[in-house]
């Protein structure tokens, strides 16, 4: 608790034991009855008016400063308007010689008027710092390594190439490369997941993890305004200020809402005054309606509610950009997937040889054609094959279709289908899903490598999910149609467009987006898919550390490389997004509902004061819901 | 030019929402937002005019809540 915050509850400790002895005094005693005479309303009166003060005195001076400055709907003056009004009354029934009472009435309002503020404001603070404390992965200083010296500084200053020494138990100050030692990383502030990773020389590491088991030397790759803690930061602090439209929609409805109660207030102190004849009622209902004018709890509780959504969703590794980003991603509908390096691995592996018996020979010759291309597939190759071979062979490489290797007496063709009818060589064309990379020697086919690219497990876990709750799946991939195929059967993924050069996926996708009404997500490893995640409502990006590209171009970044993360991001959004509504109807119907019992003269202002409270703390309450799992 | 300021001392969400509000207003500025949450706001306006903008946008803030301060 803050020092203000104390002297408040301080504030508020005394003015309700006086207030409850004030008012249980009156209840046996009747404190109007203490003297006699046309003056005895006196005494009740200053006694709550102490209390009324004590209690009130920093809202009557914003009150009069909002005056002054021309915010007459301003919720200060508004429950001032409404207390004393409620005093006057219970004055003009007092001078009258009417039975008195009203008094405790007009202190209670601004009594739970006081109480409401401190729950909400020490609700708003506790938010707050454990969000602050979720992101505390700012580091607040480096070594710098100057010279055989050490020296201790702002990780601002250090420039790119300067070396840094982090100890065990340090978090890594600034993104860079181990030049000494080595170690165990912990990236658990990042990813949410705890999982430690070994870095040696020649490795980089990000900033913002910590440093488990042993001291390093680091070369400073980025500055620190540029560095992936910086940036994580820096996206978080800046998700806020990208308003959901329900939040919009609030602030618009309290713009409103404010004003009209008002003026309702004024109506009904006046007009059915005027016809009855009957002020003292009429306007002691008006003010009831001044109580419960003033919007703030729906106002607070939601974008309460979003930060906390956003705060839990990055705890766990899933940046979320914006409040815009966490309601529309609680629509979407419709989810389309890269295949290479997001649905699979993107590692590619030999997954047969044909003819079976002349592996060995298919393999050496692929690997002369190929061992000095930096291709995937190329790689998968000589990954398999570890023996030596003849390297005296002249390479071509035919973009699109393959390899040719010559020597005086030898011809290697190496390469797909097209390079095998190109040559006119006889094929029998292999039906299997994945790469086929046919392999011919001296116009002769010679058999053929299968190569695939293996599917993430959590691939199925998340597809099958996302089937489950019944959206539209889509895969987009370069790679042919067998093989793509085969990844959206294995998956299940009904829908699936294939050999598709990068221009092709941005314009199927945007014809996706312009015929979908809710909401399209697009799933990339945020590598070479910038375009597509940018026009995509929600542009969500894998393993983002590290990669400026994917967090810059994306709306949600998952920081560990894991699709689940997908499946609870969504539920975070959800289940934020529940509360928001929760929250917004709570408030409006108790609210209209105090209004309309008001006007009828059902309630009092007790039950308006104790229903305005009420809710406001009931849907902050309901927004730290969100925390829960 | 983007501007981020530290609001201190902002306890009133609708007062957040009515000085975002006004502060939108305030000609040359393109685009204002106040995260009540994160007491930031969020300021984009023209380059030149920058300083008389911002002394316009304090002049709001106090108006609206006189014990808040920008930073």
């Amino acid at each position: 608790m803050t020092s203000k915050q104390k002297k408040n509850l301080m504030r508020i400790i005394v003015a309700l034991t006086l207030f409850i002895i004030i008012f249980v005094v009156d209840k046996f005693i009747n404190l109007a009855s203490v003297f006699n005479g046309a003056l005895n309303w006196l005494l009740p009166f200053s006694l709550y008016l102490a209390v009324y003060i004590i209690i009130g005195y920093d809202v009557i001076y914003k009150a009069l400063i909002n005056i002054k400055n021309g915010q007459i709907f301003d919720e200060c003056f508004l429950m001032l308007v409404a207390t004393i009004g409620a005093f006057s009354l219970a004055i003009y029934r007092g001078v009258n010689g009417l039975q008195i009472e009203g008094f405790d009435e007009a202190c209670a309002v601004l009594l739970f008027y006081q109480i409401g503020e401190f729950f909400q404001n020490y609700a708003v603070s506790k938010s707050r710092k454990s969000i602050s404390a979720l992101m505390d992965i700012r580091p607040d200083y480096a070594n710098l390594r100057f010279q055989n010296k050490i020296q201790t500084v702002d990780p601002e200053v250090v420039q790119i190439d300067d070396i840094i020494v982090i100890n065990p138990g340090e978090k890594v100050p600034l993104d860079g490369i181990v030049v000494k030692g080595e170690t165990t990383l912990d990236t658990k502030s990042l990813t949410g997941e705890a999982k430690p990773s070994c870095v040696v020389v020649g490795d980089s590491v990000i900033s913002g993890t910590i440093n488990l088991s042993s001291t390093i030397e680091v070369k400073v790759t980025r500055q620190f305004y540029n560095s992936t803690v910086s940036k994580v930061l820096e996206l978080v602090e800046n998700a806020s200020s990208k308003k959901a439209p329900s939040e919009k929609f609030i602030t618009k409805f309290a713009r409103y809402y404010t004003p009209i109660v008002v003026f309702l207030a004024i109506f009904l102190a006046i007009v059915p005054s005027i016809i009855t004849g009957n002020w003292n009622i009429w306007i002691y209902r008006a003010l009831s309606f001044l109580v419960v004018s003033c919007p703030c709890a729906l106002v607070i509780s939601i974008p309460l509610t979003f930060f906390s959504g956003i705060g839990v969703a990055s705890k766990k590794g899933i940046l979320i950009k914006g409040s815009n980003y966490l309601e529309k991603f609680s629509k979407a509908d419709t989810f389309v997937f890269d295949k290479t390096g997001t649905l699979t691995k993107g590692n590619f592996v030999i997954t047969k040889i044909y003819p079976e018996e002349k592996s060995e020979e298919i393999l050496r010759l692929a690997v002369i054609a190929e061992h000095d291309l930096s291709h995937p597939i190329a790689k998968s190759i000589c990954a398999k094959y570890q023996k030596d071979f003849p390297k005296n062979y002249l390479m071509t490489d035919l973009q699109g279709l393959g390899i040719v290797a010559k020597n005086e007496k030898d011809i290697i063709l190496c390469g797909n289908e097209k390079l095998m009818k190109k040559y006119h060589i006889n094929y029998e064309r292999c039906q299997e899903s994945g790469t086929i990379v046919y392999v011919a020697q001296n116009n002769k086919l010679i058999g053929y490598i299968v190569i695939n690219d293996e599917i993430k497990e959590e691939s199925y876990v998340l597809i099958n999910y996302l089937n489950n709750i019944k959206a539209k799946v889509i895969m987009l991939t370069g790679d042919n149609e067998v093989t793509a195929k085969h990844v959206a059967e294995e998956l299940r993924i009904p829908n699936y467009q294939a050999s598709l050069l990068p221009q092709n996926k941005y314009t199927y996708l945007s014809n996706v987006i312009k015929n979908n009404h809710r909401a399209v997500c697009f799933v990339g490893d945020g590598i070479n898919d910038a375009p597509s995640l940018m026009i995509s409502d929600i542009g969500i990006s894998m393993g983002g550390i590290g990669s400026d590209a994917a967090i810059e171009a994306s709306d949600i970044v998952l920081m560990k490389d894991d699709l689940k993360s997908i499946i609870e991001a969504r539920k975070i959004a959800k289940k934020t997004m529940k509360i928001v509504l929760e929250n917004i109807w709570l408030a409006i119907v108790i609210k209209v509902l105090i209004l309309i019992l008001s006007a009828l003269g059902i309630t009092n202002m007790w039950v308006a004061v104790f229903g305005d409270v009420g809710v406001t703390i009931l849907a902050i309450l309901n927004s730290l819901r969100v925390f829960l799992e | 030019m983007r501007k981020v300021f530290k609001l201190e001392e902002i306890d009133c969400a609708n007062c957040a929402a009515k000085m975002e509000e006004s502060i939108k207003k305030i000609a040359g500025v393109q685009d204002a937002s106040i995260s009540f949450m994160t007491q930031r706001l969020t300021l984009e306006a023209e380059e030149e005019n920058f300083e008389t903008i911002l002394l316009q946008v304090k002049k709001i803030i106090s108006k609206i809540e006189p014990d808040c301060k920008i930073k």
